[in-house]
């Protein structure tokens, strides 16, 4: 707020600090970032909340996310429309579920949306090959990649579908000391 | 008579069934219903898999048919005719009759009109909302519908003709009518016709020939053919399954709000779900009421995430937020404004730090949050919590965690070769990497005796050199300086023989410093013999400490708490690092999860193949003959060693003579391990690390057994007849002699070893690839490596006394050697193509480094020590009987020269020079030693005992929920012998609860 011009009003600030992990000053500096990201198109004033979006072209070119294999899943899950286009709030959205406060479950919520590429609430073996195959860049066969992934769902399904579900991955997760430090982007 | 109803309706709503809806309220009403029924689906899915049916039933008014329906009003398309239908729904009075309806609304197939909408959509002139019900429609798989009966069908309770609906439903061409059909079959009743039927609809409900099968039986027209006799009677069995199915569900809302746990058939019910929520195993880390909230959660933000495509929808949430912890309860509350208004109320009930944390963690978009909040907040002036509460405290935290993190990565970077290493082992694997973090350890361990020598003994030394009477260096010539220079530095004689580095040039006098200005000088007193003494013995009890330490710990580290076990998931799922942002950083990454999900792999792939008695009977054979080769090999080789030192040790020592021991010695060990390698392809191991094994124990008992004969050499030939005035009438120094020795086998030994790198990695690469035209490069040997590794770090060690400095000479070399295996590694050497996780090969690595190499020089040092002569002519201890009398002579002076030191005496006397208390300090060193590896054994076995306590608790649990569901499934079915009209009744009877319930 120490700016000339006023790009959030105070009502606006304790919404963001509350429903999010974030404090005035970082709220700040996401609304500097996401201006960055097409100066035309994001005003400065933020008081009225314009409602724009800027498509997943812009935003995977954040040097948060230009190097993650999973980018375009990112922007796709965090934004309202499910096509990556994303609005301010949004953006604050995402940033927060992958911030360090964020809670463990909240997380895994996340995180298993990521992973469910085709968006039928589990993850199949197609689902973790396309996991795999952005992991690896292509340094598996198809044989092995096939054999880890069918490895992997016999090691996490808990309930013999064949498939993970969301409990079978949070238990997974639960097992995973270093999900909580890997799963999280700085900004 | 409900086919009726639909035919009815459906004319009406036809027309306007293309218009864009204007009616807000309808459309919240239905956005409602949609969010209720598909987050109460998703819900189910992303449980256990089986909750769906269960939460569809707790609303009590969803049946599957109005998913369909709100599929198909998503897009905003109502008309009045719908609208009234969905009061119906919404309601809770479903009766079969509307199910129809919506088969007919969705179907496309029933009414002309809506063709003409499918065809419009087919022809891309529409809008986004209603391309997605379309493909929705056209794969199949994504309608909500769908899905639960597949899951219902996965889940375990599928009986012969619900598999044939799962072929139909895989199709993907299943259509309402379907659903009404499979609930049917899922009651199990199913007749052949009906089967036949759903086999007819399975083709797909857009071919012509089944839309007028399906009109048929919805209109009850029949359709002239065939069919027509069993399609009627058909009918009259659908409507009463129908009927019956509708009665079961109201019967189940009944006891489910009765119980207040909802109970399906042929499904894990609620009760074992929360039976199965409160096992141990699931709430690990966190609590499980956060879980069974989040678990309903994720559908309601995965609701808006996915499906929603409305910008002005308004979402509504359901959560239901009581005093401790929260539940869900699902409930039909008719507008989404008073449920979000009773969410806030619930938010409003708990205190406000737990509001905010509650609010933050919802799975749910921040714009929804905040209408939430506002709601939650009204009542306080929308006044921030935060700015009251925590701010101070939370900041700090931060702020400390921050600087913790920038403290431990700045401490991470501190170590050496950080980024070098972290390369090797992502393209390696473990198994090199642990190669060089052995040599990182080494190099760490000689400077550490550098330090020490170095401080203490090599710098007064080199202040305050001995007299020159003492040391006969000789006038090297000026012409052949250079070629003296070299050839002193190969074999350690000439100049090199009169420096800092070996024993000789050390005096046996004290030196007397004296500083403090010329009034009142301070004399210190500091003796060479002691501190030659006492460093090399202090350097040498420090590094065993050390390494016996780190030898308990790397053991410790190793130990398999958790098997491979589901590491391959949560490899595949946790390991990557969101922070990354670097490019290079993100390919070292991808390869390192490359390589360690290949040796995860092979260890899952790693099976003991049977084989025949025949074939055994032929593998021992080989096992046999490569064992004697191995054997037979080494033990000639030490022979010939044998022989040639002793027929060294007689002739006269030239630099050339000098070079020959340590040339054929390195060269032992440079072709030697090749024939073990030729040996161990023969025996053809299945495994890697057994393998590996073999070959260490093989290079572990050539070198040592080398090592054994010269010790015998030196200490045995060299000391007793070197130790007095030789012949020449110079004082022979048998300890430079020895000294010199170790020096030329270390330096010999690093020239093979880069002779080894050149010729046999780089220019074997070069051959094989050029001339034989293979792909493949050599694999690096680790086992070779390492061995020549400890090798070297053994005769380091036995130089120690004979040489202060060997340890730079080491340090050295390890520098070299890191540097060129590196790049040799990169260039010339592939992975391994059977890759393996060697999780304890470091701990490996480190035990044989303490035991037969370090143990074997301890005992080499302290027999030097305490038996042998020193020379008589040279070095710190000449005219002492043995080496340690350095320490009791200067016991006794001190003694001597101050009556209270007379303890210190005693202490030596006593301590030092008895063999008993030796004894009984090593005693208890080994009974400590061997306490600790019960202790581990008992932990061991403690930890089998628990993992099969976790498996058996795993069975138990299984069996508990199959009982539990047995329970569930043996409760009373309604009578399936129910007249046609009863389906209105039961459709009435839900209604009466539902109004209950709500």
């Amino acid at each position: 707020m120490g700016n000339k011009q006023t790009i959030f009003t105070d009502e606006q600030f304790e919404a963001y600090q509350d429903c999010t992990f974030f404090t005035r000053k970082e709220i700040l500096r996401l609304h500097g970032r996401f201006h960055e990201l097409a100066p035309h198109l994001v005003p400065m004033d933020y008081t009225n909340e314009p409602d724009i979006r800027l498509p997943p072209t812009l935003t995977v070119t954040m040097p948060e996310l230009k190097e993650n294999p999973f980018r375009q899943r990112i922007v796709e899950v965090f934004s309202e429309d499910g096509q990556g286009n994303l609005s301010f709030n949004d953006f604050v959205d995402m940033f927060s579920a992958l911030c360090e406060m964020a809670p463990r479950e909240l997380k895994a919520i996340y995180a298993f949306k990521i992973y469910d590429f085709n968006g039928d609430n589990f993850l199949c073996k197609e689902d973790l090959e396309k996991t795999l195959n952005r992991l690896t860049k292509g340094e598996l066969t198809p044989e092995e990649v096939s054999l880890v992934c069918s490895k992997a769902i016999e090691e996490a399904d808990l309930d013999g579908d064949s498939k993970l579900s969301f409990s079978d991955f949070e238990n997974m997760i639960s097992k995973a000391p270093d999900f909580l430090s890997t799963f999280h982007i700085r900004i | 008579m409900a086919y009726s109803v639909s035919f009815n309706l459906t004319p009406v709503m036809d027309p306007d069934f293309g218009n864009p809806g204007s009616d807000d309220t309808a459309q919240d009403s239905i956005c409602q219903l949609l969010w209720v029924s598909k987050s109460s689906l998703e819900c189910g899915s992303v449980s256990l898999g089986t909750q769906e049916m269960e939460t569809a039933l707790e609303d009590g008014s969803v049946s599957p048919g109005n998913q369909e329906i709100e599929t198909a009003l998503e897009d905003g398309s109502v008309s009045p005719g719908n609208q009234e239908i969905e009061m119906a729904l919404e309601d809770g009075s479903v009766s079969p009759g509307n199910q129809e309806i919506e088969t007919a609304l969705e179907d496309g197939s029933v009414s002309p009109g809506n063709q003409e909408m499918e065809t419009a959509l087919k022809g891309g002139s529409v809008s986004p909302g209603n391309q997605e019900i379309e493909t929705a429609l056209e794969d199949g798989s994504v309608s909500p519908g769908n899905q639960e009966i597949e899951t219902a069908l996965e889940g375990g309770s599928v009986s012969p003709g619900n598999q044939e609906m799962e072929t139909a439903l895989e199709g993907g061409s299943v259509s309402p009518g379907n659903q009404e059909m499979e609930t049917a079959l899922e009651d199990g009743s199913v007749s052949p016709g009906n089967q036949e039927i759903e086999t007819a609809l399975e083709g797909g409900s857009v071919s012509p020939g089944n839309q007028e099968m399906e009109t048929a039986l919805e209109g009850g027209s029949v359709s002239p053919g065939s069919q027509e006799k069993e399609v009627l009677t058909k009918e009259d069995r659908l409507d009463k399954q129908v009927g019956i199915v509708m009665e079961q569900a109201a019967e189940e809302t009944l006891q489910s709000r009765e119980e207040s746990k909802p109970l399906v058939r042929n499904r894990w019910s609620a009760a074992t779900l929360k039976v199965l929520s409160c096992m141990p195993s699931r709430s690990i880390g966190c609590q499980s009421a956060i879980e069974v909230a989040s678990k309903r959660t994720i559908c309601h933000s995965q609701q808006h995430r996915y499906h929603l495509q409305t910008p002005n929808f308004s979402h509504s949430t359901r959560y239901s937020v009581r005093r401790n912890g929260i539940e869900v309860a699902p409930e039909d509350v008719n507008e989404e404004e008073d449920k979000r208004q009773e969410l806030a109320n619930n938010l409003q009930n708990m205190s406000s730090g737990e509001r905010v944390r509650m609010l933050r963690s919802m799975p749910i978009c921040l714009s929804e949050k905040r209408t939430l909040r506002k709601l939650a907040f009204s009542g306080q002036s929308g006044q921030s919590l935060l700015s009251r509460e925590v701010p101070c405290n939370r900041l700090l935290n931060r702020d400390l965690r921050q600087c913790l993190f920038a403290s431990l990565s700045l401490f991470s970077s501190l170590q050496l070769w950080r980024v070098p290493l972290k390369r090797l082992g992502c393209r390696f694997g473990t198994g090199v990497l642990s190669y060089f973090l052995f040599l990182r350890t080494l190099l760490l361990f000689n400077i550490f005796l550098f330090f020490i020598n170095g401080l203490f003994l090599v710098l007064p030394q080199a202040i305050h050199p001995p007299l020159p009477q003492a040391i006969h260096p000789p006038n090297p010539v000026k012409s052949q300086l250079v070629l003296e220079l070299f050839i002193s530095l190969i074999t350690g004689t000439g100049f090199l023989k009169y420096t800092v580095m070996f024993y000789g040039y050390y005096s046996n006098s004290t030196i007397n410093t004296s500083w403090g200005g010329t009034s009142e000088p301070q004399v210190m007193a500091y003796n060479i013999p002691l501190a030659y003494f006492f460093s090399t013995g202090i350097a040498f009890f420090i590094t065993g400490i050390v390494l016996i330490y780190s030898v308990s710990k790397s053991f410790g580290r190793s130990f398999p708490v958790f098997k491979s076990h589901g590491n391959l998931a949560i490899k595949l799922f946790c390991f990557w690092d969101f922070k990354v942002s670097k490019k290079t950083s993100v390919r070292i990454q991808s390869e390192n999860i490359s390589t360690q999900l290949k040796e995860l792999l092979s260890e899952v792939n790693f099976r003991e193949e049977e084989r025949g008695r025949l074939e055994r009977l032929c593998g021992m054979g080989f096992y046999l003959l490569a064992w004697t080769i191995c054997l037979g090999s080494t033990f000639c080789w030490v022979l010939g060693i044998y022989s040639l030192t002793a027929k060294m040790g007689n002739t006269l020592p030239n630099e050339a003579h000098l070079l020959v021991v340590p040339g054929v010695v390195s060269c032992g060990n440079l072709f030697l391990p090749g024939l073990f390698n030729l040996v161990s392809w023969m025996e053809n191991y299945s495994s890697p690390s057994v393998c590996l094994y073999v070959a260490i124990f093989r290079n572990l008992l050539l070198k040592f057994s080398i090592l054994g004969v010269l010790c015998y050499h030196w200490l045995g030939r060299v000391a007793p007849q070197n130790g007095g005035v030789d012949t020449s009438g110079q004082h022979a120094c048998w300890e430079d002699l020895v000294g010199q020795e170790l020096y030329r086998f270390l330096l010999m030994d690093f020239i093979f070893t880069v002779l080894h790198t050149v010729f046999g990695e780089f220019l074997w690469k070069l051959f094989s690839q050029r001339v034989l035209q293979r792909r493949r490069k050599p694999v690096f040997d680790i086992a070779r490596n390492v061995l020549e590794l400890i090798y070297g770090q053994t005769l380091t060690w036995l130089g120690l006394l004979f040489t202060p400095l060997i340890p730079v000479v080491q340090i050295i070399r390890l520098l070299v050697l890191f540097h060129m295996k590196r790049s040799s590694l990169l260039m010339n050497c592939q992975a391994s193509r059977k890759p393996w996780r060697s999780s304890h090969m470091t701990s490996v690595f480190i035990s044989l480094l303490c035991f037969p190499s370090y143990l074997g020089v301890a005992v080499f040092v302290n027999y030097t020590l305490w038996t042998i002569k020193p020379s008589s002519g040279c070095g710190p201890f000449r005219n002492l009987p043995f080496m340690f009398h350095s320490g009791k002579q200067w016991a006794h002076e001190l003694a001597k020269g101050n009556p209270n030191l007379d303890w210190l005496n005693w202490v030596h006397s006593n301590l030092v020079e008895n063999p008993l208390f030796l004894f009984l300090v090593a005693g208890i060193f080994l009974m400590v030693i061997y306490v600790h590896a019960q202790v581990l054994d008992g932990q061991r076995r403690v930890m089998d005992l628990l993992q099969e306590q976790i498996k058996n608790e795993g069975k138990d649990m299984k069996f508990l929920i199959t009982r539990l569901q047995d329970i569930h499934d043996r409760q009373p079915a309604p009578s399936p012998a129910l007249p046609t009209g009863l389906q209105q009744q039961g459709s009435e009877v839900r209604n009466e609860h539902d109004v209950c319930g709500v």
